[in-house]
Parts: C-alpha cells; structure tokens; sequence
C-alpha cells in the first residue's frame, strides 16, 4: 500500500529487475519455474499529476521555490506568535499566488492528460486466444501480439515476428521520432516470418529474454537463440509505411518503452534576469532582516524602559510580563520581520510568470515570422527564455538547411577527370552548350566510365518510393502493383538526406531509375543484397549489389567482387549482424573490410540555394552589436564560400586560418603539434593586432580547434573575440555544443544562441542559452529540443531586435518596478516604528496590506509587460544598433537596481514625511475642527502612495493602449471605490472596525486633498526632470528613434538619414 | 516552466514530409492579421522631451505658487493660542496638583490659569487638550478595545474581547468599556472664564456635543440595548474600568451623551497617529455677527487636574483656535505649494536655458553619433 501511494506520487520508478523474461502471446510455460514479472502497463503517462495527488504534489512543487516557502514561513510565524498583522495578510495573498500557479500548472496537466488519454484509449487490435481482438491502446501488456495496420503508429515497442510479405519485412518511417522522413525497412525474427495470422499464435512459444536499460533483445525460440537488431525492433510512435499489417510482440509498454524514455528529462534554461531577479531578492531579503534587526535591537536599546514601554496606561499581561526576555526578543524579531515581509514582492514570480506565458503567443502570433509556403508560424517551446532574446551576445548558426536552403539541385559532377554539367535533362560535359547536337551528350547510350558513373549513384542510396494515389484508391492492395511502369509523374522519392534525393531526382532525368529493393535500371536489374546504412562517423554508406556495385557520398567509387569475395564479405557481414556482442563494433569492422581498394569513379556536385535575406539579416545582427559564428560539418572551402556569399564574411575582411593541413605542412619542422598551434594562434593574434583597421575573419576546422581548445583555450579566445566573424567547419555534433560551452563559460559570461534544422544541431541547441529550432527539411529533431522555432533563418532578426527588445525591455521594468513598489509600500510602515516605541504597530490597515500587491497594484503593472514598446517594431528592425542598448542586461544593472530602491526609499520617505508634516505634529484637518486617529494618517499615505506608485508606471509607459487607459486609472478608481465600500460597513465578522468611514472622513478635508496633490508632485517631478535632462544631455540612441518616430513629417528625412549610417558598418572592436 | 517534459500527441503531429509540393498547401496555421495580435493596437506614445515637459515645468509653477500663497494666507488668518498647564516646574499655577497627584484621591485638585487674548476670536473657537510624549499608537494600546462592546453588543458587554486584556475584568466584574484606551480616558475637567475689564468672571459655556465623527457616534458606537434606555440597568453586571471614577453610564448627564456615546469617550477612543496629539474637547459657538466669540482681554483656565502625565514625561496642553475650511493653523501646506512651485519654475527656467543655447541639439537629433 505504502508503496503504491509512493507510486502515484512518483516517488518510486516501477520496479524494474535485472533481465525481464517476455512469453510471446502471454503463454506461460505449464511447469518449471516461472517467476510472473510485473510490466507496466501500455498506458502512457505524461501527465504529472492524478486528481488524488495534485494538490500535496503540485504544493509541495510550489513551496520548493524559494519565495513561496519564504512566505509560507511567514504564515506560519504569524499563526504561532502575537504579531501585528493577522496571518490572513500574508496567507490570502500566498494563497492567491499559490492558486494561480497551481491553475496553470494543473490546466497545463489536464492538456497533456487529454492528450494521453486520446492515445491511451487508441483502438489496437491484439491476438488474445487465438483470435483478433480490438481493445484499447492501454490495454496491450508486455508479450501481446499486435497486428498493426498500414499507416498505423506502433502502440509499443515491439519485437517484429512477420508481416504480410512473403520475406517479412515492413517499412516504416520514423519521422516524429528522430525526424528522418525516409523510409526504413525493418525485418522479421528470421524464425517467424513464416507463421501468419491464422498460424501464429499457437505456434510461437517463445519467450524473449532481454536486459534491462539497453535494447539488445534475445530471443529464445524454440532452442535457437536470436539475437534481435534494430532492425527487428519496431519503436512506438514510429509509423507502418506501406505495409498492409504485421504482427509484432510487444517487449516495452507505456512508460518503459523507448520513447517515453527519451523524452523524459529535459533540463530547465534560466535565462539572466531570472538570475538577477533572484539577486535582487537576496539584496531585499538582505535589507529585511536589516530592518528587522535594527528595529529589534532600538526597541531594547532605547525604549525599553518602563516607563516608555509599560506606563500607567498601557500595562501588559500577567503573561506576557512572565515570559522569558530571550523568548521575548525572538518573537519581537519576528514580528518585526512579519511586519517588513511585504519588501519581498511576493506576487513578483506569479506576475513575471503570467507576463511571460501570456506574452509569448506574441512570438506565434507575429504574421512577420509566418511562412507562407510552408504554412509554419513561429512556435515557443519555452516562455521561460523570452527576454534572452534581447541579450544575445553571440549566435552560432549551422549552415545547411539554416543559412541556406537544404534544397539540393545537382548542378555538375566529374567523371574521370571530365567536367560535366546537367543541360536540360541531360548530362553535358563542360564547355558544350546544348544546342551543340554532336557532343558527346550523355544520355542512355552513355558508355564506360559514365555508365558506371550514374548506376553508383543512381543505386546507392536509401530513396523510397511513394505512388503519389489517393489512398482510397489503393484499397488495400499492394500498391507496387499499380506501378509496373514508371509513369514518373506518379512518383515521389523520400529520402533520409536531401542531397540523396537530389541526386536520384537528377539521374532520374538523365534516364536512369532505380526503384524499390529489386529496381530495374533502366536496361538490366539489380539485386540488392546488402545495404550499409549511412551514419555520420563513416561519412559513406554502400550498396551491395548482385550485378555491379557502388558507393556514394560526393566522391563515387565502386569495388567489384567475384562470387568468391562476395561469399567472404557476406560471411563478415552475417556475422557480424547477428553477432550477440558488440554488435556496433563488429560491423563497423565489416564494413570497413568491404569498403577498401574502391576504384574511383569520379565525384558529384549538389548546389544548396541559400535562404532568402541571409545576408540581410546576418548584417542586421552584426550592427546589432551580435558575433555570427557559422558552425558546419562541411569542409573548409565550401564553408567559406558560403560565408562569403551569405555576408557573413566579407571581401574586404582580413580572413585568418587555423586548419590542420596548415598546421601539418608546417609541421615538417620538428616541433611538437600543440606547441606549433600555439604558435599560429600567436601570430594570427598579432596580426590582427597589427592591423586593427580591418575586420579579422576566422576559419577554423574541427581538428585544429580542439586542438586549440586542448592547448591554448585562453589564446584561442582571444583571437576568437576579436574577430566579428568565426567559421567552424568540419565540426562533429559534439565539438559545435563544445563551442558553445566554451563561449557560455567564458569569463565575460556571454548570452549564446543556437540555431539549426537537424538532429545534428540538437546538442548545440541544448547546450546555447536560448536554442532555436529552424522548421526545416531534416526533421523536427531540433524543433523538438529547441525553445524558439521558426521557419526561416531571416526571422532571426525579427526575433531578436524585436521581440526580444520588448521582452526584455517589459520584464526589466517589470521586475525593478516590483522591487520600487514593494519598498514604497513597506518603508512608510518602517519609518512609523521610530514614533511608536517599535511597537510594531501597523501603519496600515490589514485588508490595504494584503490587496495592495493583489488588487491596488497588480494590474498595470502586467498590462505594461504585455504592451509597453519603447519605439516601433520597423524601428527597432531596421536600427538593429539599437539593440545594443539593451545589451549586457544593462537595465537590470545594479546602477538602475540602486536607482529603483533609493527612488523607492525617496518616495517612501515624502509620503511619509509629507503626511507626518501634514497632519503629524497637532494640525486640525477637518473643516469642523475634529480630529483624524492613527489609521487615517495611515490610510492618508496608503493612498498617496497608491496613487504615486501608479503614476510612477504611468510615466515608464510609452505605449499607451487604451487597456494601459483603462487598467491604470480603472486602478486608481478601484482603489478609491474599495475603500469608500470596505469602510462604509460595520463589519459584522470583522474582530474591529478600525476603518470605518476613515476614507470618507480623510477626503472630505479639503487641507488633505491639497496634501495628496502636493506629496505626488514632490514625489514625481523630481523623476520627470531626471528623464528630461538626461534625455537632453546624454540620450540614449533608442530616445533619439522615438524623436524621430514621434517627429511625424521629419521621420522620411531621418529614415534616410538612418539607412544611410547603416551602410557603414561600425568598426571592430579594438583590443589595447 | 512550460518545459513539459514530453507530450503525447507528438505521436500523431503532422508528419513534413521531404518532396516535392509536400501535399496540398494549408493556410491552416497562418496567424490572425490583427492589431492584437500584430502588437499594433492604437497607442499613445508620449514621449518626455525638454518640448513636452517645459510647459508641465511653468504651468506647475504659475499655478502651485498663486495655490500656496492662498493656502499660506488662510493659515495665517487663522488664531490659535496654546496653553502648557502641565505644572512641570515650580513657578507654574498646577505645579501643586500635578506633584501630589494620586489614583484614589478623593479630592479634586483644581488650578487656574490665567492668560490674555491679544486678537479677539471672531468665529467659532475650538478647545482642544494636547498630550505629548502619549503613546496612543502603541501596538499593545492600539488594538486594547473591543469594538463589539462600544457598539452595544450584549455578549461582548459581558465577555469582554482578549484583546483588552489585562483590562477585560476586575474582580471577576467585566469591564465596561474595556481596554487599555478606555482606562486611560483624559479625565482633566477644563472651564474658561473671561475676565471682564470691570471685574466680573464670566463662565464661557462650552459646547459638549459635535466633537466627534457623526458616524461613530450613530453608527459605531452604541449603548447596549439602545440609547434611550436605563443605562445603569443596561450596563448591569459590568465594572467601570480601574482608573475611572465614574463608571461609563455616569459620564454626562444628557442621555444623548452617556455611556458609550459619550463624545468626549469617542474621540478618546480614536488613537493618535503620533505621540503628540490634540483631541477636540469643546465647541465655543458664535453668538452674533456683532461680539466677537472671545473677545480681547484676561481670560481664567480653570482645570480639575485628575490626570497625570509626569510618569511618562508627558505635557498637557490646551489649545484655542479657530478654523478655517482647510482646518486648523497648517503653515506647511502653503510653504510647501510654494516651494514646489517656485523650485518647478526655477528648472522650467533653466531647461528652457539649456533648450535655447544647445540649439536643436535634441529636436532634430544627429542620429549618427
């Protein structure tokens, strides 16, 4: 039971033993020793909470961040001792926090309990004795059989025993897994291919045994012992592709199988001002107990005596004078500290996360950031990092499918030496154009070198083939049957690699096709007999063929073997696919012993078209004051050309290398490699100190990086940092997020971006402070792992120099305006302790003190980071140097924190002063000569201070919408009508009635309205003429656009002006 | 926080696939065009120039200077005199009484003031007494009361609150009312008396009535069982409180005014903000248009001197003023218009200075450095 409980609430993983043993069909062995192994369920789980365990999890969730369990101390001190507020001041509002958060977190939840359910109650059909049953998703246990149908996604893992096709394989496609779009053939359990529906399941009495974590499969049938590849393995989510029905035994349900695995954990990006945030906090936490202890230690100190602290009129309990003076100073100290507890801003993180969830849409809403040809908009992963888009120092980009295009076109290739062009369908070698009818023009008659040239690339490579029918159509039958001949306008080629496709697409135009596992080409046959897949260590994959064979990448080369050597290789090959061991590594030998003595047969070129408004944008960034490295896989040459081309280098640039090969010719002398690399990266850095004029550009390659980074990590950096463009190129998946560690943690500590399309830029993503996803071609891998996805790379410059601007620029605001507000609210109530013998007397009335962060205050300030926008998007777009002024979070700097506090504490002490003067020492107020108490001096500088702190937002705000009209004086409004109703009641369940009609009596003396008046004005010139001046004597570049922006006929001049200092990019930065 | 660690539906997403045309083109995603949305909601867009402030700077000026001088003059036009009749130091008429004071002192202790009027007081004169170094805003002090009690509710008459502890029983008696403010009611008894150049004393008569909040004394405060009542019966089974000599239903003899809604009781019962106070004691009403209400000469304070205030250090004071519709003597808020003002016109002056000699350093603004 206890073990149960601590299930639900997640406590426990499901247990889980060594090895599990699987009984095909659930058929359990008569006799012998069975242990019955409990496996989770089929049900998928993605939803955090139960209805029973929400509301202690989500709680104890909650109360784990730091300034929810501060408060909730708070409550609690103030239900154990005598203080002066009642517990209902700070439980109301760290109820009202904990209730918001919870609904979101728990509407949140139910969507993803909905989602799970729709899959949970799925209909599946499984072999349940002897017969197809349909039941529902969840339902399916470890050892079912399930049949699934074409186009159908797996329910679970499951172990492939046979499907419709005579040699029991299948295709499928494993696109919303790791978002390879092609299709995979996988294959059934040698075994049990033969045994089909009606057969199967009294047949098969297996059991599969497998270790636990890892996916080798064995599989014990009857005495064989199979080992069970990938290939056998069908992983839930992925799809049945052209396939009627298989049937597979389900190994991992639910929770346990791969997918559910993989996207369990994935660690949480905080972006800086949460940093500072919490900061600022520490400092105010800093100032309470400061405040605390001064006051505690001043009512000893100096008031302690009798006959201030107990005189004739004022005598305390025979209790209270019976308690210990140390218990007694405890308590003091915490009622003080209860007393000052509303410095911290408690409703900061509920409103910074409202703002944040809220304004996010902002970024999928924006038709600026929709494509229209792929009908994408932008989508937000995380709301967390929306005002790290406007602090990004630096920007690594992936090239292919993110600067440019992924869209191959073969352009030319060369084939023993010749140069040979694609001319209208037709392969012309260099030199002709193809109106010169006698070239030797290639088509089908192609001979020799050529030949054999196309058949490689034309046969090696994964392109599947879909029939572009109408499903209807097909109607269950096999659609292959449809297509004997290849009507070509039919045909639609999927392909794992875009350039593979490009390749295919274009020998196809050239007249050469190959189709299917046993293609016709166009005048003989192939068999394929093995395929060895591609992966990114080996950088090539290979075909086997019966007739001639080939392999690809860009180099093409072939290798023929006599039957003799065949039989060889296809022993290692067998071998080392079944092998029970190291699988991984045996083939990986295979492989490499069929892949050797290749005779070179000539080389392939696929253009990728670059993406439209590259340079553009690149440039936008880089006056944006943000460094633009390009990562790449590709190889130095063609990665600098694109660089050039997309502007990220320029020609007038100063271009630095830092290649192995270099670093190998001059190797010759004999010093060691790290001592020679140090010594480049010397002269490279003093060449560009030298000339400090020009803009140094680097290339490095992944070899001689990590050299450098092994060797030189301090040197290199430098170079880097001073160079406005860096080019990596040949780098591995890894080494592109080692870059971005480097940069993360390098002393200056600078804000990084990621972007990229495939699984290949997934690390860089996730490692990079704010990770963006481009919605490309290469799958939703990186969509997936980002925080941002967009589908073009120019909507970078949107995302960045607006959107980020206003997020950053709404968060800062909103966060120091907290810190402003809350110490205007509580000085006052620290101030009054100096004239009440630090009694601990409130200032203010318990109800002001638990609405003023809830109600009086909460409103504009959340209308404001959704709205505020300092200049106008086009502004901000086409003047990315404006972007540097928000830059190095500078409105968060501990100068203008300083500011905000000491402006809190300004207009702390005039609202306090100010009344104290007023009505403090005896004045009469009252037209007819009665006289106000204590709480309507309080309620007096409760409602200046509500009002100057709104009109304080009111004159942060430069964008005023009608809903910052409405919040801001519908605040005020509120404020004045709450108080007229709260204090025109007697209560009847209130314990006093400190309040009533002090609000009417304090209004209806003429002296105080003039009072209120005069306290705001002191309080806010001071703040107006700060802004003008500075705005007169120093402005910043982001006021000058807004006079610009608000100078209406002059802005066509100025927009010239500006377009015209644009194209004079600014200077590098110097390094003395 | 939105990092939901892995969702469901992703297993059904939309499958991009990689050819050519990628299926029919759906407009399905593409997002509203409007002003929401688009972040182009009609604004505002005030921006805080030398241009926009100048004017706000001068018209701050012209009007809080004019605002201050009027407010400055009505507090000038209005009369007060304070009276110090603690008795701290020897030479003092009350020196006697406030020394030999006692709680259970049966007989009063009276002392006459006298003190002269230089201007006549034309309008209604207001008498207040004046505590200082009185702490009616101390925590403990504050919340002493029980509002229940003073509003006549029966159960609280005889249950007094906690809060009023330790003045919530005597004697296993509840106290009526009780708590800490009522116990230490101001119990001084003030009379003014004009001395006629001829040689006669004239009682001034005093008004009891208006001298406390209207609401509080219909609405908050109420005598248990209604007004109109017996109060001794009404108030049957309670005590008075420790310091009083009366108990509550003896405080005046107009039913109107006794017991609890006993105005001089109600304003006691409104604390302080701070430890030195006044309390409104007496209204002098105006007579006729043609006498002054005080006219100039030698006046007489008389005072029963019950209360004391030498424990604490305290002073007592009484206050005659008269009261405008701004209330009493209140330089401040006309020295403060006028400050404010005239600092206003001072920066309006010099940033229309620094405006003119800078040129369209700003209004035109050089962009490019």
């Amino acid at each position: 039971m206890l073990r149960w409980i601590r299930q639900q609430l997640g406590f426990d993983p499901p247990h889980q033993s060594d090895t599990r043993t699987v009984y095909v069909a659930n058929r359990f062995p008569q006799h012998g020793h069975y242990i019955p192994q409990r496996f989770a369920d089929n049900r998928i789980i993605s939803s955090k909470y139960t209805i029973w365990n929400f509301v202690p999890k989500n709680l104890f969730e909650q109360f784990r961040r730091i300034a929810n369990f501060y408060f909730l101390i708070i409550f609690l001190v103030q239900l154990m001792i005598d203080t002066p507020t009642s517990p209902v001041t700070s439980g109301l509002p760290l109820f009202f926090v904990i209730t918001v958060t919870a609904i979101k977190q728990g509407y949140e939840d139910w969507l993803r309990y909905k989602a799970d359910n729709e899959v949970n109650g799925a209909p599946v059909f499984v072999v349940r004795s002897g017969s197809l049953v349909q039941t529902k998703s969840k339902n399916i246990r470890v050892g079912d059989i399930v049949r699934v149908a074409k186009d159908e996604t797996f329910p679970a893992d499951l172990a492939l025993l046979s499907s419709d096709r005579a040699d029991g394989t299948c295709h499928i496609t494993t696109a919303s897994l790791d978002g390879e779009t092609n299709l995979k053939t996988h294959f059934s359990v040698a075994e049990t291919l033969v045994f089909y529906i009606k057969t199967l399941p009294c047949l098969v009495c297996a059991k599969i045994l497998m270790p636990h974590p890892s996916f080798s499969v064995f599989m014990l049938l009857f005495a064989f012992v199979r080992s069970l590849g990938q290939e056998n393995l069908l992983l839930r989510g992925a799809r049945l592709k052209n396939t009627k029905e298989i049937f597979g035994v389900a190994i991992y349900t639910g929770m346990e199988s791969k997918m559910a695995l993989n996207y369990k954990c994935k660690s949480q990006k905080r972006s800086a001002v949460e940093k500072s945030m919490n900061t600022f906090l520490l400092i105010y936490l800093g100032i309470l107990l400061f405040e605390a202890i001064l006051s505690t230690i001043l009512k000893y100190a100096w008031q302690a005596e009798d006959k201030w602290d107990e005189p004739f009129y004022n005598q305390e309990t025979e209790q209270e004078r019976n308690s210990s003076p140390i218990l007694k100073f405890i308590s003091d100290f915490l009622a003080f500290l209860v007393l000052y507890n509303f410095i911290i801003p408690i409703s900061l993180y509920v409103t910074v996360e409202m703002q944040k969830f809220m304004g996010s849409f902002f970024i999928g809403w924006d038709l600026d950031l929709y494509h229209e040809e792929s009908d994408q908009k932008a989508q937000v992963n995380t709301s967390d990092l929306n005002e790290e888009l406007g602090q990004v120092e630096y920007v690594f980009t992936d090239k292919t499918g993110t600067l440019t295009e992924n869209e191959m076109h073969f352009r030319e290739c060369s084939i023993n030496g010749v140069k040979y062009r694609e001319v209208n369908g037709k392969l012309a070698p260099e030199g002709m154009t193809d109106d010169s009818p006698d070239g030797s023009i290639i088509n089908n008659d192609g001979i020799g070198d050529e030949l054999l040239f196309l058949q490689a690339v034309s046969l090696c490579h994964t392109v599947q083939i879909s029939y572009d029918q109408p499903d209807c159509l097909v109607g269950g039958g096999d659609p292959f049957a449809h297509a004997n001949g290849f009507s070509s306008s039919h045909m639609e080629y999927y392909a794992s690699s875009p350039d593979e496709k490009a390749l295919v697409e274009a020998v196809k135009r050239c007249g050469y096709v190959r189709s299917k596992v046993s293609a016709s080409l166009s005048f003989s046959r192939y068999k394929l007999l093995h395929l060895l897949e591609f992966d990114a260590d080996r950088r090539r994959m290979s075909v086997i063929l019966q007739t001639p064979s080939g392999l690809r990448t860009l180099v093409v080369a072939c290798r023929h073997f006599s039957p003799e050597e065949y039989i060889d290789v296809e022993k290692h090959l067998n071998a080392a696919r079944t092998a029970l061991q190291q699988r991984e590594e045996r083939l990986q030998e295979a492989f490499a012993y069929i892949e050797r003595d290749l005779q070179l047969l000539g080389a392939t070129g696929v253009e990728d078209k670059l993406q439209d408004k590259v340079q553009e944008t690149i440039e936008a960034l880089r006056l944006a004051g943000i460094k633009v490295w390009v990562l790449t896989g590709d190889k130095h040459e063609t990665a600098v050309s694109v660089s050039l081309s997309c502007g990220h280098f320029h020609r007038t640039m100063n271009i630095l290398e830092l290649l192995l090969e270099l670093l190998l010719v001059v190797l010759l002398v004999p010093v060691p490699i790290h001592q020679l690399s140090g010594s480049v990266l010397l002269s490279l850095f003093s060449r560009i100190k030298e000339d400090h004029v020009i803009q140094h550009g680097l290339v490095v390659d992944g070899a001689s990086l990590s050299l450098a980074l092994r060797e030189h990590e301090k040197l290199f950096m430098e170079v880097c940092k001073n160079c406005s463009a860096v080019l990596c190129c040949r780098m591995a998946p890894l080494q592109k997020a080692k870059v971005v560690r480097l940069l993360k943690t390098s002393p200056e500590k600078p804000i990084t971006l990621a972007i990229g399309d495939g699984a290949n830029d997934v690390s860089m993503i996730q490692e990079a402070h704010v990770g963006i996803g481009i919605m490309g071609k290469e799958g939703r891998q990186a969509v997936r792992n980002s925080d941002y996805a967009i589908a073009r790379f120019k909507f970078l410059a949107k995302l960045l120099l607006v959107h980020g601007h206003f997020y950053y620029i709404r968060i800062a605001t909103l966060v120091q305006y907290f810190f402003y507000k809350n110490v205007c609210f509580i000085t006052p109530q620290f101030l009054y302790q100096f004239f009440c013998l630090f009694s601990q007397q409130t200032l203010y009335d318990s109800v002001y003190l638990t609405l003023y962060n809830i109600c009086f205050t909460s409103l504009p300030i959340l209308v404001y980071s959704l709205f505020e926008q300092l200049v106008h998007p086009h502004v901000l777009q086409n003047k990315p140097a404006l972007y540097r002024d928000i830059s190095k979070n500078s409105l968060l700097s501990f100068r203008t924190f300083l500011y905000w506090t000491l402006l809190g504490f300004l207009h702390a002490f005039i609202f306090f002063f100010g009344s104290y003067i007023l009505m403090g020492e005896d004045t009469m107020l009252m037209g007819n000569g009665q006289m106000f108490g204590n709480w309507t001096f309080g309620t007096l500088v409760f409602t200046v201070m509500v009002i100057t702190v709104t009109l304080k937002l009111a004159l942060e705000t430069n964008f005023w919408t009608w809903m910052n009209h409405f919040v801001t004086w519908g605040s005020i409004a509120f404020y004045f009508i709450f108080s007229l109703f709260y204090g025109g009641i007697i209560w009847p369940f209130l314990h006093s009635q400190d309040m009533y009609f002090v609000f009417v009596q304090l209004l209806s003396s003429g002296s105080v309205w003039f009072a209120i008046i005069i306290i705001i004005i002191t309080c806010l010139f001071p703040d107006v003429v700060k802004k003008v001046f500075y705005r007169h004597l120093q402005p910043t570049s982001t006021q000058k656009s807004q006079v610009t922006w608000g100078g209406g006929a002059e802005r066509t001049r100025e927009d010239f002006h500006l377009l015209y200092c644009q194209s004079y990019p600014t200077l590098p930065v110097v390094l003395v | 926080m939105m990092a939901t660690s892995y969702n469901a539906k992703d297993e059904d997403g939309r499958v991009t696939v990689c050819g050519p045309g990628g299926g029919p083109l759906l407009r399905g995603k593409k997002p509203e065009n409007t002003a929401l949305k688009q972040q182009r909601l009609a604004a505002w867009q005030p921006v805080l120039t030398a241009g926009t402030a100048l004017p706000a700077l001068f018209a701050v000026g012209l009007l809080f200077i004019p605002v201050g001088v009027g407010l400055f003059v009505t507090s000038n036009n209005i009369r007060e005199l304070e009276i110090d009749y603690t008795g701290a130091d020897a030479s003092s008429p009350c020196f006697s009484c406030s020394q030999s004071f006692s709680w259970n002192s049966t007989r009063p202790c009276t002392c006459t003031v006298p003190f002269y009027l230089e201007q006549p007081y034309e309008s209604n004169v207001y008498v207040y007494y004046g505590l200082s170094n009185f702490y009616q805003n101390h925590r403990r002090y504050v919340k002493s009361r029980d509002d229940g009690q003073l509003n006549g509710n029966e159960k609280s008459l005889t249950e007094p609150s906690k809060e009023c502890e330790p003045y919530a029983y005597r004697d296993n008696e509840p106290i009526a009312p009780c708590g800490a403010i009522a116990n230490s009611m101001f119990n001084d008894t003030l009379e003014l008396f004009y001395n006629d150049p001829n040689g006669t004393k004239i009682q001034i008569p005093l008004n009891a009535t208006g001298i406390a909040w209207w609401t509080d004394k219909h609405v908050k405060f109420g005598n248990p069982g209604g007004n109109d009542q017996n109060l001794s019966a009404a108030f049957q089974g309670t005590t008075r409180p420790v310091n009083w000599r009366r108990p509550v239903y003896e405080l005046d003899s107009d039913r109107g005014n006794n017991g609890f809604v006993n105005e001089d009781f109600i304003v006691w019962m409104r604390t302080a903000a701070l430890p030195t106070f006044r309390k409104l004691y007496r209204i002098i009403g105006k007579k006729d248009n043609v006498v002054p209400t005080l006219p100039r000469g030698n006046y007489t304070l008389e005072v029963v001197y019950n209360y004391p205030v030498r424990s604490f250090e305290g002073r007592k004071r009484v206050i005659l003023s008269t009261i405008s519709w701004m209330g009493g003597k209140n330089p401040f808020l006309g020295v403060a218009y006028i400050a404010v003002g005239a600092v206003c016109f001072f920066l309006g002056v010099v940033l229309l200075a620094m405006h003119h000699k800078c040129g369209n350093r700003n209004g035109d603004g050089d962009i490019s450095n």
